[in-house]
């Protein structure tokens, strides 16, 4: 009897499945080489249980950019000069648009228009996280939200989802409009998205994040908040300090001190 | 049957090429943002979602109304809509490819789509959406299709059919309800953190798929011999104009919380939509044509001298679905994003290579349904 | 059996084979020499035991898997240290540790890919080491 159109289609279906299984199953079991050493941290890396920061207002200069410019150099963030393509990892917003809700209107306009640091809280419950369909960005043990540019697949959920806009997409190939390159950092290609990442490549060789280091008026403090005696709990011990929306229950761990 | 789909009338041919070229036009933008990058469209830091992500949540809707011919036929044996249960799913087929390529125009790496599938991330929405729309497109191509040829040969359908469209009918109930899901559970967006996106979403669907339904088979009634029964299209109008009246209440009540409550950060999103915000008001002129859509065509439909009456049925259809269209897709995915976390407003405008690739890949899924409705007027008519 | 449209269907069985083959007969056309490595970077001639991570056979045919896996452990485990199958510890880094001494990459790792057709693309992301001295 001569196969029908209908049954050759379903050989073929077929076939095409059997075809595409070695493969599958060889994918699953890829990237399993020999020599894998156990997670052994080198002596001088920067750990903790959950990194956080705190950003003292008062210190911070009024006109000054350098934690900005530092983290861009390091991390070879491209500066399109426009805002819809805009790419930043940390920026300088008016403190009444970081706490819209606590900072009212009749609070004194040096503190309503006070320029702060805004950047990734690196939040405890970190609702980008649970967005993301590839894990992506995912937290890692001490806390750091990572972003993993070699899965992500440009969804932009997480930037939906983060209640912060901690988060840019690139839009463009980013090569271009690098200033300095830093062969130390690779950089992304257009259709990822990207954010601050606390430095942990700096952390891993014993550095302070970028924007910490750059900071003259050591303005930005970083450390292990489980740390007892750390400098960070310190400041945080010394007075009032607030997070932004903290109200929605991700745990933001950059904390600000006005 | 598929090789019914390639006979037909001169009007069919050039509707057909017509078709074609637009979907053509649309490959050829597509090419050029796979060159360039997603900001050949208006997208931007602030608004990271906008047409294609509109169209997409839009036509989950109308994919999910088959569910409105098949709850009634199958569940309550209503034999008017007997005839027209293929149509429906043979929509929500359509529907459900104009979804799937509207997300996959709007990933940045599309050439990493398969991590999804490679990497599972269960506490993700996006991962059950495409679960669950992937099964909807399935059933409803093998129900349809079986059915649809069991007509051709006569017989009725196999028995294994009916326990799969009585699945479809919760199923196309998950699936908007998880595309709703994807906007309701983001705590940093407070015009969609409302429990109430879910049903809002379930009531336009079932008033715009519908309402398209009724459209075709006007369309399908005057351009070929296929009548699908005044009884069917007068209860599918009913349908509508039911729905439509519950679209519109669940606004309403929306606008009650916000109003009433007086919460500032809540009041700006819906100023934002319906007034505009320090000038910035091309949403809200949008919205209020949507609004004036709306409520003129659930008059037309509430009245039965009206609604009874072809011309001013159409009307009312193409009022409904394209207010519905206008509030569901960039009504609702731009006004989330404004005001920003940082509380800037910034505008989006969708670029011409986005309209491109949007029309482009709506004449794709018409280019579906005109093939596989030209399949079923050809089995219908005894062919 | 009687063959219907004999001379069609030749023809397109001809016309097929001649597209089948294009890979042969095209390539035929020149001949290309096996690639010749420059492994003479500074850095490499001033190692004392000119050795890479592994053995150089195991590198060559598993190069790919291994920076998979290296990329897995920094990016998603956190995990910077390889201990070799000789037991030595090395950092890992593409750019810090392999082009450290491969640093010359038109006439290292483009060689061997040009001649095999491999077309990485960890090149859109991660720096070159000439790309710098712009």
């Amino acid at each position: 009897m001569t196969p029908t159109r209908r049954d050759f289609l379903r050989i073929a279906g077929a076939s095409a499945v059997g075809l595409l299984l070695p493969p599958w199953a060889r994918m699953a079991n890829s990237a399993q080489t020999a020599g894998m050493a156990p997670i052994s941290v080198p002596a001088k890396a920067l750990t903790a249980r959950r990194w956080a920061m705190v950003v003292d207002a008062a210190k911070c200069r009024p006109g000054c950019r350098d934690c900005v410019d530092a983290c861009h150099l390091v991390h070879n963030v491209p500066d399109f000069k426009n805002l819809k393509d805009d790419i930043h990892w940390i920026s300088l917003e008016k403190a009444g648009h970081l706490f819209p809700t606590e900072i009212h209107l009749r609070q004194p306009e040096a503190i309503r228009t006070l320029p702060l640091p805004v950047l990734c809280n690196h939040c405890e419950n970190p609702p980008c996280v649970r967005v993301c369909p590839t894990k992506a960005t995912f937290q890692r043990a001490d806390g750091i939200v990572m972003m993993d540019y070699h899965r992500c697949i440009g969804c932009r959920f997480c930037m939906a989802a983060c209640p912060y806009g901690s988060r840019s997409m690139n839009y463009r190939d980013p090569r271009p409009f690098i200033g300095k390159l830093n062969p130390d950092f690779p950089t992304r290609t257009r259709g990822v998205v990207e954010k601050c990442n606390f430095c942990e490549e700096r952390l891993a060789q014993g550095l302070l994040p970028a924007c910490v280091t750059a900071c003259k008026e050591k303005a930005l403090i970083f450390g292990d908040l489980e740390e007892k005696g750390s400098d960070l709990r310190h400041t945080l011990e010394g007075g009032f300090s607030i997070r932004r929306r903290s109200e929605l229950g991700t745990g933001p761990q950059v904390y600000y001190r006005l | 049957m598929l090789e019914k789909a390639l006979t037909g009338s001169r009007g069919y041919w050039i509707w057909v090429a017509g078709l074609m070229a637009l979907t053509a036009l649309g490959l050829f933008f597509y090419l050029r943002q796979l060159d360039y990058g997603l900001g050949i469209t208006g997208m931007s830091r602030d608004i990271s979602w906008g047409l294609y992500i509109a169209q997409f949540t839009f036509l989950v809707g109308v994919a999910a109304s088959a569910v409105m011919l098949v709850l009634p036929y199958y569940l309550h044996d209503f034999k008017a809509f007997g005839k027209i249960t293929i149509l429906g799913e043979f929509l929500a087929v359509a529907a459900v490819i104009m979804c799937i390529t509207f997300v996959f125009v709007d990933l940045g790496r599309p050439d990493r789509v398969m991590n999804v599938m490679l990497h599972p991330s269960p506490s993700s929405i996006l991962f059950w959406d495409m679960i669950v729309l992937s099964c909807y497109l399935l059933l409803n191509i093998v129900t349809g299709w079986t059915v649809l040829e069991s007509d051709r040969m006569g017989v009725p359908p196999p028995r294994w059919v009916k326990p799969l469209i009585i699945v479809s009918i919760p199923w196309a109930i998950s699936i908007h309800t998880v595309t709703a899901f994807i906007y309701a559970g983001l705590p940093g967006r407070g015009f969609w953190l409302t429990a109430i996106m879910a049903p809002r979403f379930l009531a336009s669907a079932f008033a715009s798929g519908p309402a398209l339904l009724i459209l075709f088979c006007l369309l399908l009634r005057r351009l070929t011999g296929f009548d699908a029964g005044e009884k069917a299209i007068q209860t599918l109008a009913k349908i509508v104009a039911y729905a439509l009246a519950t679209s519109i209440f669940f606004v309403l009540v929306e606008i009650f919380t916000t109003f009433y409550g007086q919460i500032p950060g809540h009041m700006d999103h819906f100023r934002y939509l319906f007034r505009g915000l320090e000038g910035h008001n091309m949403i809200a002129n949008w919205m209020t044509v949507s609004a004036l859509l709306a409520c003129i065509s659930l008059v037309l439909l509430i009245v039965p001298r009206w609604r009874k009456g072809e011309p001013v049925l159409a009307v009312a259809c193409i009022g409904a679905f394209v207010s519905l269209w206008i509030e569901k897709g960039l009504g609702l995915i731009v006004t989330g994003f404004v005001p920003s976390p940082l509380e800037a407003i910034t505008d989006y405008l969708p670029t011409g290579p986005e309209i491109a690739i949007t029309v482009g890949v709506w004449a794709l899924g018409l280019l579906l349904i005109t093939f596989f409705y030209r399949i079923f007027v050809a089995v219908r008519s005894g062919d | 059996m009687k063959l219907y449209d004999r001379w069609k269907i030749l023809t397109g069985i001809v016309i097929f084979l001649i597209a089948v083959t294009f890979p042969i007969w095209y390539g035929k056309a020149k001949s290309v020499p096996p690639p010749d490595l420059k492994l003479d970077t500074p850095a490499i001639q001033a190692l004392k035991e000119k050795l890479c991570v592994e053995q150089a056979p195991t590198m060559r045919a598993n190069h790919m898997r291994l920076l998979i896996s290296w990329r897995e452990s920094v990016v998603r485990d956190g995990n910077r240290t390889y201990r070799a199958s000789d037991g030595k510890v090395y950092t890992i880094s593409l750019a810090g540790t392999c082009l450290e001494c491969h640093s010359n990459k038109a006439e290292f790792c483009d060689r061997c890919h040009d001649y095999a057709g491999a077309k990485p693309n960890c090149w859109n992301c991660h720096i070159m080491p000439e790309e710098v001295r712009r």
